[in-house]
């Protein structure tokens, strides 16, 4: 692995040359991504490297997508999904138009997880999904809604396991080993490029996601994101986040309503 | 052996295991009293999904207070932590754990090899890592990477391993500090920093 004085001066001069703040991510997962990349890449010293990152812009965005971790699947934790479907579905169809914002969407498993359930619900019509993330590759990939024929069987496993009924390969078009979900799913969805360390609320919303994100963020960052979440959430909205993740240290208690032992909260005041 | 070198500044002892290593486990853990000076980190390959299963089997099994892992939870010694299914468990400077869910290593997520180079990145001579019976090469890497920042490794006598690849492995790849069966490794566990 790198050093610890490697990984600040990375920090450092990203920082300075690029303007992106790395200072506040979670150091041991960080250590760990700016090594993989170093390593994948041929490189064997460290500021041939660095320079590289410095001098090259095409090469520096290569490696923020790298290093930004972009592994997701199709109703990951299936128990939660069940919980959006039986409990919160029904509370959010009594609104005459439904506005998500899925932050954090990497290449968009979960977003057309959500849409699915919404189309169920019979509320996808008067959906909309707004679906950010700092990696523009990624949103590229989710925008087409293409994915591997080989990740189907486990995807259908998840879906029935979150209470899925219907033929789940009815939701895509298979063809040459990957998948197209069909049109009516993404017709209904927004993607554009979001950073959770700098950029602001950009609308009001009746549910936030955001999923195995904050784990990345030291303390402060993810005080900061979850205020964020907060401007941006309307009153009784609920705000979603990976099994692990806590709002508990972020905002005052009182505020939000957390359901049962979920990772989900909603907003009473 | 295992009375020939004295453990005495141990922070953390970090378990990783396979298939067959629950077993082993089954017979450390509930002979252990407390763990005052140190604590003790499982990593199990396990089944996806918010899965809770093994967490409760061990909480069952142990005198020692089991800590639920969370996001950026603290980490104190007298505790046992179990890395928790679907993600890598990492380990911060300032004593707190971290999670990821970056790709899987070795098919496996947690991976004993990101977490035992992880906590040797951290804690390194002050670092036992253990590494019990399996059918995969996870945990070599880890057990490597231990020993060169100076911290002690053991690896279960594959004889005495339900699955022995993982323990072999291992071996083949380092030079382990001990080699030593279930009783023995509880004998060492017992010993540590008194």
């Amino acid at each position: 692995m790198i050093a610890d004085i490697e990984l600040e001066t990375f920090i450092n001069d990203v920082y300075e040359y690029y303007g992106f703040d790395f200072g506040s991510y979670s150091k041991a997962s960080l250590k760990r991504r700016v090594t993989r990349i170093f390593l994948l890449d041929g490189f064997t010293n460290f500021y041939d490297f660095l320079s590289k990152v410095k001098y090259d812009p095409e090469y520096y965005k290569r490696v923020v997508d790298e290093i930004t971790v972009n592994v997701t699947e199709m109703f990951r934790d299936p128990s939660f999904y069940k919980i959006v479907r039986n409990e919160i579905l029904p509370v959010l169809a009594t609104k005459p138009f439904i506005r998500l914002w899925h932050a954090g969407c990497s290449t968009g498993e979960e977003v057309y997880s959500m849409a699915i359930l919404l189309k169920e619900a019979g509320l996808l019509d008067r959906s909309l999904i707004y679906a950010t993330d700092i990696n523009s590759k990624v949103l590229e990939t989710a925008k087409k809604g293409i994915f591997p024929l080989r990740m189907m069987k486990e995807y259908s496993d998840n879906y029935r396991d979150s209470g899925g009924q219907q033929d789940f390969s009815n939701y895509y078009i298979a063809n040459y080993g990957n998948v197209k979900f069909n049109q009516d799913l993404t017709a209904k969805m927004v993607f554009s490029q979001h950073n959770l360390v700098s950029d602001h609320s950009f609308n009001e919303f009746d549910m936030i996601l955001c999923r195995n994100v904050l784990i990345y963020f030291d303390n402060d960052l993810q005080k900061r994101a979850i205020s964020l979440f907060d401007e941006s959430l309307s009153v009784l909205g609920f705000l979603a986040l990976g099994t692990k993740e806590t709002i508990k240290y972020s905002i005052a208690s009182g505020k939000y309503k957390q359901l049962e032992k979920e990772k989900v909260w909603q907003k009473v005041k | 052996m295992a009375e020939s070198k004295v453990i005495s500044d141990c922070k953390v002892v970090i378990i990783g295991g396979s298939a067959g290593s629950l077993h082993a486990l089954m017979d450390i853990l509930p002979a252990i009293p407390r763990i005052d000076s140190f604590a003790l980190v499982i990593v199990l390959h396990r089944r996806g999904g918010d899965d809770q299963t093994l967490e409760g089997l061990i909480k069952i099994k142990t005198k020692i207070p089991v800590r639920i892992i969370e996001d950026k939870v603290s980490f104190l010694p007298g505790f046992l932590y179990v890395a928790p299914s679907n993600y890598h468990l990492l380990f911060e400077n300032n004593d707190t754990l971290a999670l990821d869910t970056s790709e899987k290593v070795n098919y496996s997520r947690p991976s004993i090899d990101v977490s035992f180079e992880s906590a040797a990145e951290v804690y390194g001579k002050n670092l036992v890592g253990i590494l019990l019976s399996g059918s995969n090469a996870d945990g070599t890497e880890g057990i490597k990477a231990i020993q060169k920042a100076g911290g002690t490794i053991i690896i279960q006598d594959p004889a005495s391993a339900e699955m022995p690849f993982m323990p072999n492995n291992a071996i083949l790849n380092t030079t382990p500090d001990y080699i030593l069966n279930t009783q023995e490794i509880l004998n060492f566990i017992l010993s540590i920093n008194n």
